[in-house]
């Protein structure tokens, strides 16, 4: 793998009141990576997301994505330097159609200005055009195109997820984080979502961090990862690496495997 | 200009000349004829109002203040200053929007029921302040202002605010408000600065209550500081208006400010009754459409034609199958 460093987390810890949700992680991604963030529940992974996407401020540490420090910026920029995530209770914009949900996300593609808008300018025309277009290629894509007009609180739990992480895509990230996305999933809706993951790194060039408790998943998707329990990094290596480490077992995977 | 533009300029233009028409022929009275002004205006404060409640989700109770800014402001200009009406009102709405970004600041930072409360705070500071204020006529009122505002105005400045607001939501700084109403951390990861956009819509919200003030004060040639001229209660018949005709439904609120502009002339003979009556329509609206009459959904005439096709289709289904059980 060229080494070309994306990400790098340095010391990081974050606290809630007396309780450090994370303390001192050290983790280094590189481009092109599709990465695991496992560990037992409570132990940090969610809160290791907010702080790279700038919803809770880390209480010490850094954040260098790309050559910038992120550390103490807010999520709006932080999303558009390229970092973008799903959530683990889906966040969608309920009330609106998949359509929309995709076209709001178009919003750091577009420049025109509040009169622009307005006036409705040709250039403004034109880029709402483009975002319509890129909007429809992306439900497309996600194979979502049938349900475009319908309102995304209606689709079925997989393709929520589906179109929650269509929606982190058009905003065109570099770093794309997935916390849980395949909770609540049927086999058949994971097994699915196993396969657009992996198209995802190579059809959208995009880096990847995955938090997921389907330790199958994990283990068939990722070439390398990170393990957190009680907010501490206890084990980073590649899969088989994981699997074979004492604390790693004794921590979270449990004695029968 | 599409076909339907040019039908609706038509249209717009038409009904202009119509009331212009009754009025030369004595069959709308001047009575009638500040009514209809008054719908304007109030159609302004209501659609202006929704951007900020209804499409951006937050909730604000203190729009009067906004108006009473707009009502001053322009007053003060033409009465004091000999400022040209047009210029002073446009000073006046301006003005209303400098003190929106001012309150909407510190004020979008709450949430809920906190920011009703902050803003219903702020609408009452700024009626307390002008009530202070003797160069506007303190508690009297402020009179002797020209009245410049003709009927064509409140009716130009309506459509064009109609329009603006119209246009805005739909471009993607209106979809970045939206997002903002619909999920504000979701929206953040997607890049939306939503203290921008919140702050952005309050003080075109804003603006456009203090146009609306402007033309008020110069259509009636007089303005006091009552709760119920640019005070709570005046906030609250705004808010009505929105939540009746529907929250984030444009066309809701143009219909609900018309209806509730209207009810309280169509009652007069009912003096006695109106308090009694007026409330009623509106516990029963709650309780039967609590979204509103158009509950966020704008009625247009795809919509118009598509409610149409569904009702011909289903006459039609039934006719095939022969029961009524559809
Ligand atoms: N906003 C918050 N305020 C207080 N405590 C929190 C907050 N968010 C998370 N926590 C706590 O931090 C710990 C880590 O939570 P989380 O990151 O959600 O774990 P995971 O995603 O690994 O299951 C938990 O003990 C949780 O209760
Ligand atoms: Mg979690």
């Amino acid at each position: 793998m060229a080494a070309n460093e994306l990400l790098r987390i340095s010391t990081l810890s974050v606290s809630f009141g007396g309780l450090k949700a994370i303390s001192n992680v050290d983790m280094t991604v590189y481009e092109g990576e599709l990465v695991g963030l496992i560990g037992p529940n409570g132990a940090g992974k969610t809160t290791l997301f907010n702080a790279l996407t700038g919803l809770c401020r880390p209480t010490s540490g850094e954040i260098v994505f790309s050559g910038k420090n992120l550390s103490k910026k807010s999520a709006h920029y932080i999303s558009r330097q390229g970092i973008t995530r799903t959530f683990q209770n889906i966040r969608l914009f309920k009330s609106l159609s998949a359509l929309d949900n995709l076209r709001i996300a178009c919003h750091q593609n577009m420049s025109y200005t509040f009169l622009g808008g307005i006036l409705k300018t040709k250039n403004a025309s034109r880029q709402e055009e483009e975002a319509e277009k890129q909007a429809w290629a992306m439900l497309e894509i996600m194979g979502l195109s049938q349900y475009a007009h319908e309102r995304s609180v209606n689709l079925s739990y997989g393709n929520q997820r589906k179109l929650e992480i269509a929606r982190a895509l058009v905003t065109k990230p570099r770093l794309l984080l997935l916390d849980e996305p395949a909770a609540g999933m049927n086999p058949a809706e994971t097994q699915e979502l196993l396969h657009l993951i992996r198209s995802l790194r190579s059809d959208f060039g995009v880096t990847i961090i995955l938090i997921e408790h389907d330790m199958n998943l994990v283990m068939n998707l990722c070439e390398r990862i990170f393990v957190l329990d009680y907010g501490v990094l206890i084990a980073e290596g590649s899969v088989e690496e994981i699997r074979s480490n004492e604390q790693v077992i004794q921590a979270y995977l449990g004695a029968d495997v | 200009m599409t076909k339907r533009n040019i039908v609706v300029t038509a249209l717009l233009a038409g009904f202009y000349l119509l009331v212009q028409l009754l009025a030369a022929k004595r069959v709308l009275l001047p009575y009638d004829l500040q009514i209809l002004g008054l719908i304007c205006i109030n159609i302004m404060l209501a659609v202006s109002l929704n951007l900020i409640n209804g499409f951006t989700g937050q909730f604000s109770i203190g729009h009067a203040g906004f108006f009473g800014i707009g009502a001053y402001a322009s007053a003060y200009l033409t009465v004091v200053h000999d400022v040209p009406f047009l210029i002073a009102l446009c000073a006046g709405a301006v003005f209303a929007a400098v003190i929106g970004i001012v309150i909407g600041l510190p004020a979008l930072r709450l949430q809920g029921d906190y920011l009703a409360i902050a803003t219903l705070g702020f609408g009452e500071i700024i009626r307390v302040v002008i009530l202070n204020i003797p160069q506007v006529g303190g508690a009297r009122g402020f009179s002797g202002i020209s009245r410049a505002t003709s009927f064509g105005h409140t009716y130009l400045f309506m459509i064009l605010t109609v329009l603006i607001i119209k246009n805005f939501i739909s471009s993607y700084h209106g979809r970045a408000c939206i997002a903002v109403r619909e999920d504000e951390l979701a929206s953040e990861t997607l890049g939306i600065n939503t203290t921008f956009y919140k702050v952005s819509a309050f003080t075109l919200g804003a603006f456009f209550a203090g146009l609306a003030g402007g033309l008020f004060s110069h259509y009636m040639g007089y303005i006091n500081p009552a709760a119920n001229q640019i005070g709570f209660l005046k906030s609250i018949d705004i808010l009505i208006m929105v939540v009746l005709g529907g929250l984030g439904s444009i066309t809701g609120s143009i219909g609900a400010a018309i209806f509730l502009t209207l009810i309280p002339e169509l009652l007069r003979g009912l003096a006695e009754y109106r308090m009694i009556v007026y409330p009623i329509i509106l516990i029963l609206i709650m309780l039967f459409r609590p979204a509103g009459l158009l509950g966020g959904k704008e009625l247009s005439w795809d919509a118009l034609s598509r409610f149409y096709q569904r009702f011909a289709g289903k006459r039609q289904k039934q006719r095939v199958t022969g029961d009524g059980s559809e």
